[in-house]
């Protein structure tokens, strides 16, 4: 199971790596979030700082709904789908390997953020390992959800519309969890915010494991 | 099997004690109760907006429940049980919210607040707004079943790490949540309990119609399907 998701995962991020549609189009919309944010909110009172935690999940969120699209719109096009099924390759590893290689994209996107916010919110950055932790255990939550749901939508003429309106409102708990600890990391108290990633942890869990046992009955369909 | 409505004699009974029910509650939640010591008038609201709740919770577990057993029996019978328990509590969610909404408005001053139930009936219902999108796209009955049931579940497990989520963040931030004052006299706890019965036998007759179209809705696209075989077959042998 392990080995397929290696290879799974390796297929996705040597694709993204060759077609550079995560950095040249993914990560530059990402900043323009937080750009946006700053448009829509007063830059100059303190504002963008104090709602650093909160704005860096949104942007998160956002570009992690576009790259979630992505991973599986690739598979939707040629009939991939069919190729998928029949190349022997557990569809628990499949799964395990499309989460995988969204997460790390995901993770390459927070660490690009995290400098955006740095730079341009002037937001300085404390707590060091409730941060990391937090990216960690968020993004396989985010991830591991989104595959559940992208593969869902993905052969449909509606997935565009209908991924965000699926997905976004399970993952509320994670948008929750993950501001709450950035803030509490942010703010100098992280004893504050390990209860959330434990709740992170608990959502993370929850939907690896689905993922694990159903994905192969949600690859069959269309 | 071609029947001109969805009505039964069981659905009859069940519609007009409904009926007869509400006329009653209305009766008891207007006439005979008490105004609430501390919110005046506006406390009779709770007599539809707690069994509205009640019915919403109720109306998700028959989902779940459908869902669940769709994927272990592959029945045709428990997934349209799911499909017409979501969309009864989609209406009642609604309901939840806007009977919430005009309660808070004199109670709070505000017709929002950041309340963790508020909060998690919203995202709820917006769960759930999802499932029906779901179902309604165009598919193979088998491929749309499993679709719904898999979105039901993964919803549905949702929910509770969504209000604990909810309730821990707004407990964290204020110190005293909003809450309905707990003592409760007699004729108001009776009228209450009158009101949650009432809303319960309203939701199963709704809920028995919209299983009887619904099932009607699969029957006419299997028929027809079968209708059109049919159709040129005999072009081709003629």
């Amino acid at each position: 199971m392990l080995h397929d998701a290696a290879i799974m995962a390796g297929k996705d991020l040597r694709l993204e790596w060759r077609s550079r549609v995560t950095t040249n189009q993914v990560a530059p919309f990402a900043l323009l979030v937080l750009v946006l944010f700053a448009f829509a909110l007063d830059p100059d009172r303190g504002i963008l700082t104090r709602a650093t935690s909160g704005l860096f999940w949104v942007a998160v969120l956002f570009s992690g709904l576009l790259a979630l699209q992505r991973t599986f719109s690739v598979e939707a096009a040629d009939g991939n789908r069919d190729g998928l099924r029949l190349s022997g390759l557990d569809p628990a590893g499949i799964f395990l390997g499309k989460a995988g290689a969204v997460a790390l994209e995901l993770l390459a996107l927070e660490v690009v953020l995290g400098i955006g916010v740095v730079v341009m919110y002037g937001t300085t950055l404390r707590g060091w390992l409730l941060l990391v932790v937090t990216c960690l255990v968020a993004t396989t939550g985010v991830a591991a959800a989104g595959s559940l749901y992208g593969v869902l939508a993905a052969g449909l003429r509606v997935r565009e519309t209908l991924l965000p309106l699926l997905l976004l409102p399970i993952l509320a708990p994670v948008l929750l969890g993950a501001t709450r600890s950035f803030e509490a990391a942010l703010a100098g108290n992280p004893s504050d915010g390990w209860p959330w990633v434990e709740l992170l942890v608990a959502f993370a869990a929850i939907y690896v494991a689905f993922g694990v046992f159903a994905f192969g009955s949600l690859l069959e369909e269309t | 099997m071609h029947p001109e409505h969805t009505g039964s004699r069981t659905t009859r009974v069940l519609g007009a004690l409904t009926l007869a029910g509400f006329a009653a509650v209305l009766l008891l939640a207007l006439v005979v109760s008490p105004p609430d010591q501390v919110q005046g008038d506006a406390a009779r609201l709770i007599y539809v907006h707690v069994p509205v709740a009640i019915v919403m919770n109720l109306a998700f577990a028959v989902t779940a429940a459908g869902s669940v057993m769709w994927l272990w029996k592959k029945s045709r019978w428990w997934d349209t049980a799911a499909a017409a328990a979501a969309e009864v509590g989609v209406v009642f969610t609604g309901l939840t919210l806007l009977t919430g909404m005009i309660w808070g408005r004199p109670t709070w001053g505000v017709y929002w607040t950041w309340d963790a139930r508020l909060t998690s009936s919203l995202l709820l219902f917006l769960m759930y707004v999802g499932y029906l999108v779901v179902r309604r796209l165009p598919a193979d009955m088998e491929v749309r079943n499993r679709r719904a049931a898999f979105v039901a579940l993964l919803a549905f497990i949702d929910v509770p790490i969504v209000y604990f989520s909810v309730e821990w963040w707004r407990s964290l931030h204020q110190t005293a949540t909003l809450s309905l004052n707990t003592t409760i006299s007699g004729t108001m706890l009776f009228t209450l309990c009158v009101s949650i019965v009432v809303f319960i036998t309203c939701f199963l007759w709704l809920l028995v119609h919209r299983f009887r179209v619904a099932w009607l809705e699969d029957e006419a696209e299997l028929s027809g399907l079968a209708a059109a075989i049919d159709e040129r077959r005999a072009e081709a042998y003629a």
